[in-house]
C-alpha cells in the first residue's frame, strides 16, 4: 500500500511541464539515436550525459531513460522497413518483419512490433512497482561480502550466457582494467597511468562507451555499404485497429515474451539475447511455427515484446542493488553518480522522489512512446533516407563533442578515437561490448566491496561463505561462471553413455 | 560472412585469422603490463587488506592466460576460418575513408576550434563521398555547426574548443 502511495507521489513529481518536455525530447531523441546508424541506446545516453550535470536528478533521469524507451521502440522501424536492425535487440524482428513490409503489411508489422514493446515494457514496470521495494529492502541487510557476491553473480552470468566463453572473460577483464586506470580510492596510489596526467582522473566510462558504439558502429556500418532501400510504411488510424484486433489472440506469446524478457532484463541477459529467445520460443510453441520467417504478424511480436520488457527490467537491479541489467543500465547508473546519488538499496530510502519519479515516468513515457512511434513513422523512416555522407560525419562530430564534453578535455576526443577503432575490431571478431561496459561502470565499486570485505574478515576469504546469504550467491556464481564447461562435460558424457 | 567471398571476383583481405591472433596478441600484451604496473605498487597483501595492486595484478593474468587460448585458438583454427575474410581491401579502403579524414578532423579542432573544422568535416564528406551541390554542402555543413553552436555555446552553456574565427565574434 506504501508503495502505492509513493507511486502517485512519483506521478505528481513528474507532472510538471518541465518534466514533461523533458520527456517528449528524452523520446523523440530516444527514436531518431534508435533509427540511425551508429548511434543506439548506450552511447546515445552517453553523449548527452554531460548536459544533464547541472540539471535536477529527477528531470535528468526522464530524460534519459526515455531516451532508452525511445531508442528501444525505434529498433523495430529499420528493421522492418529497412532489414537493418537499427539496434543488436531487433536483429530478430528483422526475420518476420521484412517479408511483412515486402508483402505490403508494414504498417501492421510496425504496430505489433510497437504494441509489443509497449506490453512488455508495460509488464515490467509492473514487476518494477512492486518488486524492486521488496528487494531493495531485503539488500538493506548486504554488507561488502555479500555487494561483491552479487557484482560477480552479474559478471559470471555474462560469462555462463555468453556465446563465446572466452571473448567474454576478455571483454570484462578489459573492462575491469579500464576501470582501475587512474587514482586507486583506498590507497591513493596512482595505477596503470604510466606517468600521463591526463590519465590520473582514469578513463571515463563515458568515452569508452561513445567510442565503442558510435565511432565503432559508423566503421562497421561504413563496410556495409551506403545505400539503404526501404519500403515504405503506411499507418493509420484503421490499420492499427485492425491489428490490435488481432492481438489479443497471440497473449499467450506476449506472456512468454514478457517473462523470457523480465528475466533476461534481471539477470543481465540482456536485450538482444531476450529477443533471440523471444523469438525462438514462440517458434517452438506456435501452432504456425513452421511459417515462421515468412513473415508472421507473431514473429515480430515475440522478439520485441522481449526486447523491450528486458529494456525495462534492466532497470530494476540498477535501482534496487546499483547493478545494471544492460549496457545503457549501465550509462544511466554511471549518470547517477555523476548527479551525486549513490547507487544502491538506500535510494529508496533517502531519494524516495527520484526512484518513485522515474518509475512513474516510466509508465507515463510508455505510453507517450507508443503514440508517438504510431503517428510518426513516416518521418523517422524519413531519416534514414538522408544520405549517409551527411549522417557519417555528423554522427562523428555529436560523439566528439560528446567526448570532449565529459570533462572538457581534447584528450577525450582521442580516447575516444582509439575506443572506435578498437570498437570496430572487436565487433567484426564478436568480442560482446556489453560487458565491458558493464565492467568500466562496475570495476571499481565490485573492487572496493572486495577489499572492504577483506578488511572486514582480515584477509579470510571464508567470509564468502561465512552466512546464508552470501555463501548461496557465491556458489550460484561460481556455477555459471563454469556452466559453460559444465554443459560441455555434460554433452560429452552422455555421447559416450549413448555409444 | 561467406556471401562475401561470392561474386565472381577473388576477394583478398587479412584473413580473420590473422587479425584474431593479433588481437590475442595485444590483450597479451596489456595483461603483460597490467601485471608488471600492479607488481611494481605492491600486489599482495598489506596489514589492512589487499594491496592497490592486489585486482588489477590477477585481473592482467586472467587476460594474458585468456588471450593465449584465444591465440592457440585461432592458431589451431579449422580451415573454414583460415579461408574467412575479416575486412576485404576493397571494404578496408572505405573504412579508411571514414577513419583518416576523422584523424585529421580532430587534429584541426585542436587548432582552429571545434565549430569551423566540423563545418569543413561535414562539408568535405558530402563532396567527396556523393558529390553533392555546393549550395547542398555548404547550407547543411554551416548549419549543422550553427545549430550545435546554437545548443552547445548559448543554450546548455557548455564551452566546446574555439579556434581564431568565434574568438572574432567574442565568443
Amino acid at each position: 500500500m506504501e508503495d502505492l502511495f509513493n507511486l502517485f507521489h512519483g506521478f505528481a513529481v513528474i507532472f510538471s511541464w518541465y518534466n514533461l518536455w523533458m520527456m517528449a525530447v528524452g523520446l523523440f531523441l530516444g527514436v531518431v539515436v534508435g533509427v540511425l546508424p551508429g548511434l543506439g541506446g548506450p552511447n546515445g545516453v552517453a553523449i548527452l550525459l554531460p548536459l544533464t550535470f547541472t540539471m535536477q536528478p529527477t528531470s535528468a533521469i526522464v530524460m534519459l531513460s526515455c531516451i532508452y524507451w525511445g531508442s528501444l521502440f525505434a529498433g523495430a522501424i529499420t528493421s522492418v522497413l529497412f532489414n537493418i536492425p537499427g539496434e543488436s535487440h531487433s536483429v530478430a524482428t528483422t526475420f518476420d518483419g521484412y517479408p511483412l513490409a515486402q508483402q505490403g503489411r508494414a504498417g501492421e508489422a510496425l504496430t505489433a512490433c510497437f504494441t509489443g514493446s509497449f506490453v512488455g515494457a508495460l509488464f515490467s514496470v509492473l514487476l518494477i512497482t512492486f518488486l524492486a521495494p521488496l528487494v531493495a529492502k531485503f539488500a538493506l541487510k548486504f554488507g561488502p561480502p555479500e555487494f561483491f557476491a552479487v557484482y560477480l553473480l552479474t559478471f559470471c552470468s555474462f560469462i555462463g550466457t555468453g556465446k563465446d566463453t572466452w571473448k567474454t572473460i576478455i571483454a570484462l577483464m578489459l573492462g575491469f582494467g579500464l576501470a582501475a586506470i587512474g587514482m586507486d580510492t583506498i590507497s591513493g596510489q596512482l595505477r596503470l597511468t604510466f606517468g600521463f596526467t591526463q590519465m590520473l582522473r582514469g578513463v571515463d566510462f563515458l568515452i569508452v562507451v561513445i567510442g565503442l558504439f558510435g565511432v565503432g558502429e559508423i566503421l562497421v556500418s561504413m563496410e556495409e555499404g551506403l545505400k539503404f532501400e526501404g519500403k515504405s510504411a503506411k499507418i493509420n488510424a484503421k490499420v492499427v485497429w485492425e491489428t490490435w484486433k488481432k492481438l489479443p489472440r497471440y497473449w499467450a506469446t506476449l506472456l512468454r515474451s514478457c517473462l523470457i524478457g523480465s528475466w533476461m532484463g534481471i539477470t543481465p541477459g540482456g536485450a538482444t539475447s531476450a529477443s533471440f529467445m523471444g523469438y525462438g520460443i514462440a517458434k517452438r510453441f506456435s501452432k504456425n511455427g513452421d511459417k515462421f520467417g515468412t513473415g508472421e504478424l507473431e514473429g515480430v511480436l515475440a522478439p520485441e515484446t522481449a526486447a523491450h520488457g528486458s529494456g525495462c527490467a534492466a532497470l530494476l537491479p540498477m535501482m534496487a542493488l546499483g547493478i545494471p541489467g544492460s549496457a545503457t543500465a549501465a550509462v544511466l547508473l554511471g549518470g547517477l553518480m555523476i548527479w551525486g546519488l549513490q547507487p544502491g538499496p538506500l535510494l529508496f530510502i533517502e531519494q524516495k522522489e527520484f526512484v518513485w519519479g522515474l518509475i512513474a515516468s516510466m509508465y507515463l513515457s510508455n505510453v507517450v512512446g507508443l503514440i508517438m512511434v504510431l503517428s510518426t513513422v513516416p518521418l523517422f523512416a524519413a531519416i534514414l533516407r538522408i544520405p549517409f555522407s551527411i549522417i557519417a560525419p555528423v554522427i562523428i562530430v555529436v560523439c566528439a563533442i560528446g567526448a570532449f564534453s565529459v570533462n572538457m578535455a581534447m584528450f577525450n576526443i582521442w580516447v575516444m578515437l582509439v575506443f572506435g577503432v578498437l570498437g570496430y575490431v572487436l565487433k567484426k571478431l564478436d568480442y560482446p561490448l556489453a560487458p565491458m561496459v558493464l565492467a568500466v561502470v562496475l570495476g571499481d565499486r565490485a573492487e572496493i566491496a572486495f577489499r572492504q570485505a577483506m578488511m572486514g574478515s582480515q584477509g579470510s576469504m571464508g567470509v564468502f561463505f561465512s552466512n546464508w546469504l552470501v555463501g548461496p550467491i557465491i556458489s550460484l556464481a561460481l556455477l555459471m561462471l563454469f556452466w559453460p564447461a559444465i554443459s560441455t562435460a555434460w554433452d560429452k558424457l552422455r555421447q559416450t553413455l549413448a555409444r | 560472412m561467406e556471401q562475401k567471398q561470392t561474386g565472381g571476383r577473388t576477394h583478398s583481405g587479412l584473413s580473420h585469422n590473422t587479425v584474431e591472433m593479433v588481437t590475442a596478441v595485444v590483450t597479451f600484451l596489456i595483461g603483460v603490463v597490467m601485471m608488471f604496473d600492479s607488481y611494481r605498487i605492491g600486489s599482495g597483501w598489506a596489514v589492512e587488506g589487499p594491496q592497490a595492486g592486489y585486482f588489477p595484478f590477477r585481473i592482467g593474468a586472467i587476460t594474458g592466460i585468456v588471450s593465449i587460448v584465444i591465440f592457440l585458438r585461432a592458431f589451431s583454427g579449422k580451415k573454414h576460418n583460415l579461408e574467412k575474410v575479416f575486412v576485404t581491401w576493397e571494404k578496408f579502403k572505405l573504412v579508411l575513408m571514414v577513419l583518416v579524414p576523422t584523424l585529421i578532423y580532430v587534429l584541426v579542432t585542436q587548432v582552429i576550434g571545434i565549430y569551423v573544422a566540423s563545418t569543413l568535416f561535414i562539408g568535405a564528406f558530402m563532396k567527396t563521398m556523393e558529390k553533392t551541390s555546393w549550395l547542398k554542402t555548404v547550407l547543411v555543413s554551416v548549419g549543422v555547426s550553427a545549430v550545435l553552436f546554437w545548443m552547445f555555446e548559448i543554450q546548455f552553456l557548455v564551452p566546446l574548443p574555439k579556434g581564431p574565427l568565434e574568438s572574432l565574434f567574442g565568443y
